[in-house]
């Protein structure tokens, strides 16, 4: 119990003295994994709704083959993504491993298939004969997929939600292509598990407890934002 | 017939494999109200959709206004000339009155000239006070009459209408399909309308098209095809009782006299008004035949209102039964048992008096 009477405290004062430590590791945090989320949402809702508005031969296998990635093990995607950037990878050129766009990209394959998969399931879910309505009340292909989204927009909220929710919380792949490096590429994930290691249980409390608020926040804002436009009953 | 808005030609589609639409030949004219007409599974919806173009058929051809329709050219301005209202409502989550607005907005109308015209619309359709209600409380019949709205807004050359009425209960689905014939007689609202129900086509259409199994059996005008079915099968299913249109003459204590040809009046049991405009329905098996002279003896304790001499014109086997049609000036078909038609010598040419009551005949309004 005191542990965690200390972390608040200590996550308390680190807030309210403006720790300059903290407010870079935590602003680097939603950095990297809002651009992430932006990402996968400017990727995967299009992607999802072409999966779930098109007929085209192997468009079982592409479905299954995002539900598959919607689980992908964080450890596995840093692993991949650093064996690519890896100095004699071949994106070696780029000279991006151990940096923030690395961890952006891994977080991109993380959260891309979960809103890639959530967006075909999002519209799949809407009234097979409402886009016939929509279409012969005289709507363009644009104009059918744009209504069509808008009707399903407390699904693609929950797309989004859940894509930020994925990858604010994973830890393996930042620190694979990330490095934990300070100033540079620490994130609060990263530098809990440090924290820990180091045995600062204190401190990792404080930085755990940054973390939840800061998703908390985060999701506050987007479920707000989903729930006015929620129908009453 | 005016000229034809939509001509189909020898359309065919296949779904998975088997044919769902086969040599479907049809023409819509304008100002008229098509009804296609079929049990569940015929295949009519999906004309429907073949028709409002939203479904390209396999085989065959579409003219619009003698133009054949461009599937991989400009659909969209062809298809906005169109409105179809389905089954379901299908309200988009918004208000009543965005709902309504939707067709005109998809068009690019701007905001100020669409404002009235939803207004209108709404207040014609008597769901003026929920306009800003959310889509998503509404009952079957207000949604189903936003549904409406949404597409007569539109002012659209061909309204298509997808058994519109299906899922509502009975005193809703009356008072609108009663609604629904005013306004698209106002409007002269070209329509073309499924149903299965036989009732909801006699009231609503001009002319009806019978689907069965993907085939269109019968296309012919309404009387035409509820008198004289082209085969066993339209027969079957339009029923084969003598549907006569007429206007209601003069009605007085629940009966009506109704003038359905020249000189020739029948006694109906309807509190309808003169002037209207209906149809009368007679089973074959409430008209009784009585062979010539002889009903002179009996016409004074009987209670049937109606008594017209005719001249049969056909005799048909139907089962154990036959069916007698006789000409009366109008015609008339009666069901009667193998021992009547040996006993009164009922044969094409043979001169007898038919009769029924004023209650046997059902009365159907078409409009005033």
């Amino acid at each position: 119990m005191d542990l965690i009477w200390e972390g608040i405290s200590q996550a308390f004062w680190l807030l309210i003295r403006g720790d300059p430590e903290v407010v870079r590791v935590t602003l680097l945090t939603l950095q990297v994994s809002g651009s992430a989320t932006l990402l996968s949402v400017l990727i995967g809702i299009p992607l999802g709704t072409v999966l779930a508005l098109t007929r085209f031969p192997g468009r079982s296998l592409a479905i299954s083959l995002v539900n598959t990635g919607m689980g992908l093990p964080p450890v596995v995607v840093g692993l991949f993504v650093a064996v690519m950037l890896w100095r004699n990878g071949p994106f070696g050129f780029f000279g991006i491993m151990y940096s923030p766009l690395a961890m952006v990209i891994a977080q991109v394959v993380i959260a891309g298939p979960l809103v890639t998969g959530l967006t075909t399931a999002a519209i799949q879910q809407l009234p097979p004969m409402l886009r016939l309505q929509i279409e012969a009340l005289g709507a363009s292909r644009w104009q059918m997929v744009l209504l069509l989204m808008r009707e399903a927009k407390l699904p693609l909220l929950a797309a989004l939600i859940a894509g930020f929710g994925g990858v604010v919380s994973e830890i393996g792949a930042s620190m694979m292509v990330g490095g934990n490096i300070l100033g540079q590429t620490r994130v609060l994930t990263t530098a809990t598990a440090m924290e820990v290691s180091k045995g600062n249980f204190g401190l990792a409390m404080a930085l755990g407890i940054i973390l939840l608020v800061v998703a908390y926040l985060v999701n506050l804002v987007f479920t707000m934002a989903q729930q006015r436009g929620r129908p009453q009953p | 017939m005016s000229e034809a808005i939509l001509r189909l030609e020898d359309i065919a589609l296949r779904r998975s494999g088997g044919l769902v639409l086969s040599d479907i030949s049809l023409e819509l004219y304008r100002d008229e109200m098509l009804t296609l007409l079929g049990p569940n599974g015929s295949g009519k919806s999906t004309l429907l959709h073949v028709i409002g173009l939203l479904r390209r058929p396999n085989h065959g051809t579409i003219y619009f206004h003698g133009q054949p329709v461009p599937w991989d050219g400009d659909l969209l301005s062809l298809r906005r000339r169109m409105a179809t209202v389905f089954q379901q409502p299908l309200l988009l989550d918004t208000t009543v009155a965005g709902n309504v607005a939707l067709g005109l907005r998809l068009r690019g109308v701007s905001n100020a000239e669409a404002q009235p015209r939803v207004g209108s619309w709404l207040d014609r359709l008597g769901i003026a006070s929920l306009a800003g209600r959310s889509a998503r409380q509404l009952s079957g019949g207000e949604a189903q009459r936003v549904s409406l709205a949404r597409a007569l807004v539109i002012e659209p050359e061909v309204l298509l209408l997808d058994e519109p009425f299906k899922e509502l209960d009975t005193p809703t689905r009356e008072a609108l399909v009663e609604e629904l014939k005013g306004v698209l007689q106002e409007t002269r609202t070209t329509t073309v309308f499924v149903t299965h129900d036989r009732t909801e086509a006699l009231r609503l259409s001009d002319r009806v098209a019978v689907l069965h199994n993907g085939h269109l059996l019968q296309t012919g005008t309404t009387e035409e095809v509820f008198n004289r079915p082209a085969s066993h099968e339209v027969a079957a299913f339009v029923g084969v009782e003598t549907i006569l249109p007429g206007r209601i003459i003069a009605a007085q204590d629940g009966v009506a006299t109704v003038e359905v040809a020249d000189g020739r009046a029948l006694a109906v049991a309807s509190e309808l008004p003169a002037g209207m405009r209906v149809l009368v329905c007679i089973r074959p098996e409430d008209v009784t035949l009585y062979a010539d002279g002889a009903a002179g003896s009996t016409s004074a304790q009987s209670s049937a209102r109606n008594r017209f001499p005719g001249r049969i014109t056909q005799v048909q086997q139907r089962g154990s039964l036959y069916s007698i049609l006789v000409d009366c000036g109008f015609p008339l078909a009666a069901l009667v048992t193998k021992q009547s038609l040996v006993e009164l010598n009922l044969v094409p040419g043979r001169q007898v008096e038919a009769s029924f009551k004023a209650t046997a005949a059902h009365v159907i309004q078409r409009g005033s």
